[in-house]
This record gives C-alpha cells, sequence and structure tokens, in this order.
C-alpha cells in the first residue's frame, strides 16, 4: 500500500484507478483493460514528474517525513558489510534512536552512526521517532573516540526531527551532550563524512553533521527549527508553516547556495520511497566519492579544514 | 566646537544613556511584586533589594561593574553580511533589527571586552537578551570567536556570560552554524590552555546552551536563571505532564551536576577574581579599593583592524557614575 502524501492526493486518484482496472482484469480474464491502465500510467507518470518537478519547501519536508522514506537502518544493511552494532553510552543506557557500530564500506573498516526512526507503531516507539536523549550523543561521543584511536572514518546518517524535549532528556544534560558531540566531531583527527537522508533537525542534527563533508539527499531539509515550531513563534500561528519553511531556506538546494552542505545526492523521480534501492545506490556513489577525498589527508589536515570550514560557513548570503 | 560635538555627540549620548533615565523613578520587581527606587536597583546591579530576584543587565552596565575602575575597551566584531536569507515572517529582518537597535541602543545581541578584574587582564563577552532575545546569529557568532582570538593573543582567560532564547531564526541554517562555529572558538581556547568560564544568566536556552554555554572549564550560573535545551512549555506539550517546582532553575541544574556553582551577582566578580587567578597561577589579589588602571596602558594593548562600527574603536570607556 502506498502512503501517500497530501499534495500527491490527485496521483493517487489516477494510480489508485489503473490499479482496481489490473484488479478487475485478473478476476475477469475477457477483459482487456491493459490499454486503458497503460495510459493512465502514463498520465500518472506525467503528473508525477510535475509535482516533484519544483517541490515547494514545505512540500520538501513532507517527502522527508514521508512513513516509507528509507531510514538509517536500510542505508547501513544495505551499504555496509559486517555491521556489528555497539551500544550504550557507558553511564547510563543505551538509546535506541541512535544506531552505530563497527562495518565494512567496501574494503574500508569504518564507524557508522545514525538516527533511527523506525517504520512501524512497535520500532518507532522504540526508536523515539528519532528523537535521541542525551545517552544517544553520548554513545555517538563514544564510538567516534573510539573511531579515532583506531584510525577508523566516521559516516554519519542524520534523520531526526530534533533532540528529545523530555523531563530525563534535560536533567541528564542534553545541552551538554549535544555540545560536546558537536565538539568531539570538530577533534576527530579521522575523515568524518555526514549525510542527511531525512530530517536534519536543530542541534540534534549538528552534533553529529559537524563533518568534513556534508551531503543531503535531494528532498532532505536541515534547518535551525521546524516549519511548524518557526510559524507559530513568528507568526504565531503554527498554520503557517508554509511560510516558514519557505523562509528558512531549508532545501537542500537552497543550502548549497550557501556553502553549507558540500553535495546534493539526487533521489529517484518521486521520492526516495518510491525507489530505495536506486537511492541507496546514490547514496553509495556519492559516500564513496567522499571517503575517497578524503582518504589521504592526515589527522592535522583533516582537524584543519574542518575547523576553517565552519569558520568560514556564512561569509556570503543568498544573492539577492 | 564644532558640529560634531554640538549635534552628533549628544545625539549619541542620548542613544546611550535612554535606557538609563527612567520613564519614572520607581522600578517593579517582576518577582515579588515590590516597587523599588530605580537608582537602588540598578546601584544593586539590577537585583531586587528586596527578594533578590536578578533582573536582567545590559552589558555594558554589566561590564561597568565588573572591570577595575569600570574601565574596558570594546574588542570590535567583524560585521557579518546583514539579512543573508533576505528573511521576511510578519516583519523584515532588517526591520526587526532596527527596532531592537532603537530599543537598545546597541548594535547587536553581544559585547566583547578587554580590561583587568582585579588587576588580572582577562576578555569578556557578554550577550544582551534584551536584543532580540539575545539571540545567535553570524553576529554573535563573529563576536565570540573574536573574544576567543583576543584571548588567544592576549593569553588572557574568556569570561562569557550567556543570555539568549536560542538561535536567530531570521538567520535559518547559519544561526545553527553558529553552533560549531563557537566550539571552535572553544576549541582555541583550550589548545591554548587559557580558562574559559561561562556565567550562565536566566535564560539560557536551546542552541546556545547546546554549544558554547555548556562547554566551560567552569559554569557558574545566576541565582533561578532558566538553563535548559528544550523550553518548559515544550516539555509540557510532550510529555503531558506538570513539572517539578524549579524545574531547569540554576539550583535544579547544579542538583544535577550541569552546574559548578550558583552565584549572587554582588558576589560574582569577587568569585570570577579569584577563579582566574588561581587557574591562571598568580597569586590571590590584592583586595581593597583598586584605583583605575593607567588607560594609556590600556591603549597600549595592539588592536586588531576597527570594526566600522563607531562605538568599537573608542579605545576605552568610563563608567557613568549613575
Amino acid at each position: 500500500m502506498t502512503h501517500y502524501l497530501e499534495f500527491e492526493k490527485p496521483l493517487a486518484e489516477i494510480e489508485g484507478k489503473a490499479e482496481e482496472l489490473r484488479a478487475l482484469a485478473r478476476t475477469n480474464e475477457e477483459m482487456d483493460v491493459e490499454g486503458e491502465a497503460a495510459a493512465l500510467d502514463k498520465k500518472a507518470a506525467a503528473m508525477l514528474a510535475d509535482l516533484y518537478k519544483g517541490l515547494t519547501p514545505w512540500r520538501k519536508c513532507q517527502v522527508a517525513r514521508h512513513p516509507d522514506r528509507p531510514h538509517c537502518k536500510h542505508y547501513i544493511e544495505a551499504l555496509f558489510t559486517e555491521y556489528t552494532p555497539l551500544a550504550g553510552d557507558r553511564n547510563f543506557a543505551d538509546d535506541h534512536a541512535v544506531m552505530g557500530g563497527l562495518a565494512r564500506f567496501g574494503d574500508r573498516a569504518v564507524m557508522v552512526i545514525g538516527h533511527e526512526k523506525g517504520n512501524d507503531t512497535r520500532t518507532r516507539i522504540e526508536r523515539n521517532f528519532g528523537m535521541a536523549r542525551p545517552e544517544g550523543y553520548r554513545k555517538a561521543i563514544r564510538l567516534m573516540d573510539l573511531a579515532d584511536r583506531f584510525g577508523l572514518p566516521v559516516v554519519t546518517l542524520v534523520d531526526t526531527p530534533g533532540a528529545y524535549p523530555g523531563k530525563g532528556a534535560e536533567e541528564r544534560g542534553q545541552s551538554e551532550a549535544i555540545a560536546r558531540s558537536t565538539q568531539k566531531c570538530l577533534q576527530l583527527g579521522v575523515p568524518l563524512v555526514s549525510i542527511i537522508i531525512g530530517e536534519g533537525g536543530s542541534g540534534g542534527a549538528v552534533a553529529f553533521a559537524t563533518a568534513n563533508r556534508v551531503a543531503m539527499l535531494e528532498h532532505s531539509v536541515y534547518s535551525v527549527i521546524s516549519p511548524e515550531g518557526c510559524a507559530s513563534i513568528l507568526w504565531k500561528d503554527a498554520e503557517k508553516m508554509r511560510e516558514a519553511a519557505e523562509a528558512l531556506r531549508l532545501t537542500a538546494q537552497d543550502l548549497s547556495k550557501l556553502g553549507v552542505i558540500d553535495r546534493i545526492v539526487p533521489e529517484p523521480l518521486g521520492g526516495a520511497h518510491r525507489a530505495p534501492a536506486v537511492v541507496i545506490e546514490n547514496v553509495r556513489k556519492a559516500l564513496d566519492g567522499l571517503l575517497s577525498d578524503l582518504s589521504e589527508k592526515d589527522r592535522e589536515t583533516l582537524i584543519k579544514e574542518r575547523r576553517s570550514k565552519f569558520l568560514s560557513m556564512g561569509a556570503q548570503g543568498l544573492a539577492a | 566646537m564644532n558640529w560634531i560635538s554640538n549635534y552628533v555627540r549628544p545625539k549619541i549620548n542620548s542613544l546611550f544613556s535612554r535606557r538609563e533615565t527612567p520613564e519614572n523613578l520607581w522600578t517593579k520587581c517582576p518577582e515579588c511584586g515590590s516597587m523599588l527606587f530605580h537608582r537602588e536597583v540598578s546601584e544593586n546591579l539590577n537585583v531586587c533589594t528586596s527578594c533578590d530576584h536578578h533582573m536582567a543587565i545590559a552589558p555594558r552596565a554589566r561590564f561597568a561593574a565588573l572591570f577595575d575602575g569600570g574601565v574596558f575597551s570594546t574588542v570590535p566584531v567583524p560585521e557579518p553580511v546583514a539579512d543573508p536569507l533576505h528573511f521576511r515572517d510578519q516583519k523584515r529582518y532588517p526591520e526587526r533589527m532596527r527596532a531592537a537597535q532603537r530599543e537598545t541602543g546597541e548594535h547587536e545581541a553581544m559585547l566583547v571586552a578587554q580590561g583587568e578584574i582585579g588587576r588580572t587582564p582577562v576578555v569578556c563577552a557578554a550577550q544582551d537578551f534584551s536584543f532580540m532575545g539575545g539571540s545567535m546569529g553570524m553576529y554573535v557568532g563573529n563576536a565570540i570567536i573574536a573574544a576567543a582570538e583576543r584571548a588567544v593573543e592576549s593569553q588572557s582567560p574568556l569570561i562569557l556570560f550567556s543570555a539568549a532564547g536560542g538561535a536567530r531564526m531570521q538567520e535559518g541554517i547559519l544561526s545553527l552554524m553558529q553552533m560549531p562555529r563557537t566550539t571552535v572558538a572553544v576549541e582555541m581556547l583550550k589548545e591554548a590552555g587559557l580558562p574559559y568560564i561561562v556565567v550562565l544568566t536566566h535564560p539560557t536556552t536551546g542552541g546556545v546552551t547546546a554549544s558554547y554555554a555548556m562547554l566551560g572549564d567552569i559554569h557558574i550560573a545566576e541565582p533561578n536563571a532558566l538553563i535548559c535545551f528544550a523550553g518548559p512549555r515544550v516539555i509540557e506539550q510532550t510529555i503531558r505532564e506538570k513539572l517539578p517546582e524549579g524545574f531547569q532553575r540554576a539550583e535544579y541544574l547544579l542538583d544535577h551536576g550541569m552546574l559548578d556553582r550558583v552565584t549572587h551577582r554582588k558576589d560574582m566578580r569577587d568569585e570570577l577574581i579569584a577563579i582566574v587567578r588561581m587557574l591562571m597561577r598568580l597569586g590571590p589579589a590584592v583586595r581593597g579599593d583598586l584605583p583605575a588602571p593607567d588607560p594609556v596602558e590600556a591603549l597600549a594593548k595592539p588592536a586588531a583592524p576597527e570594526a566600522p562600527d563607531t562605538r568599537a574603536s573608542e579605545p576605552a570607556e568610563e563608567a557613568k557614575p549613575e
């Protein structure tokens, strides 16, 4: 069952009709519906292309949050071999919103860390919808530290609505955990490559994405605040999220123009969820390229370049 | 006498002194509701004389009370690109900026200064909550980087007074990028072996807490300051339960191990002097009424390229007696 987004409703109708016709033909052998169904398919394909040609920022947010979008777990399973999950922050707990462990990317041994949102009610609750608590960031810090000591590149996959706003999370130092994770990213003497695969939600994303190279999927978003949050503060009306999404410049395309990200990874027509195998292949190619770029650099260069990359960020605004 | 001294200077002075002349002579304490004589409150560093509630204090007033003899020189901050995203909500961002500048008489939400406390050279940065909620954008990032660079250059500690609602939404992703940028500044101090002391004041929340405000060598907070990542309202909406009394207040954070100390504003200067001198392996400060350091000496320090901001080029300012 395809899950359609609100703006895809007309498309849902056409694709639904084609599906119905085919179902009918399966029960009734005399009916020839292929011609009609093919015409509907063609119409649907044209509409899909049209819808995704110029996605508004708010629609991109919806695509980035699509429930069927491939999540961290899918990428880890498809892109790496010998994935060996490592758990716990050695202080309090293991946060299931953050996955991480040793893995092999091609021949390279790496440390992979990412936010996992879950795919059904049970796993979403288990993963806390990808909203990490301090122990999640502290686990990430521990794994980055481990990678650093053994000279393994670190790959982070970012997909979070933000860090979890909860009582226990605050008591255990959510802010401090995020700040330390960002600091750890800046201290790493190994390559750090980050890919924003869905939502890059504020500080919870920065804690993983203070990287030598940051790539974003074509329809992913990265922002200081959710459009809804921004709308309720600045417009005093959470329903103004379309305007807020526009104003925040949170799309991969805008962030590339601002020099905040280094590469955009293309998605299949209709978004990553329509052809997960395609987007995973695209991520593989991008990751391979980005890691190869950095593989020759020594510790000092990696640290120095990462620092100056962030120091010089924002020197230019968007052209008028 | 020319038009500058006759016209421009009074104009500038009136801009600066506006907030020091109250519309009436009384202030109401927002906590206990007592009517307080304005002069008494400002002499008491904006702490309520009846209930000890710590009200906001502007960076200039704080520095005037902090530095020896109230003498300090401002450290120039590189001016960032204005309105980088052409942001517009119900108002345009530049309009909001101008309104904040008019209201506060300040240029932006952070002031960086250099001077001496207890005859110990320090660099200080203070965030101004009255300027667009103290929000962290490119300018605040530049200010913290400039402060760290000046501290490294002069081999002196950095004391940072935080106060902010978080990142400045009008600068979108670039405000978010101040989290790693300011963390680089903290790294510079760490590498240079210089103390970085954070004084968390009311309120310090969001991306500010989740970056430079929680990376200090020592964390001191003012009493009852709200310090958090997510605000209490957001948490209550998420977990749908009432939060305990004093949740996310300075004393609560102290109990939960996030702070070293909670210190009354009137004791802050002495405490900072003691800490800084011990960390810098200097002898105890000489107690007594210290005269202001020789302004010529203060001037002789190498100055970074002057910022276009006219106030930044003033070498030293004497605190006006209130």
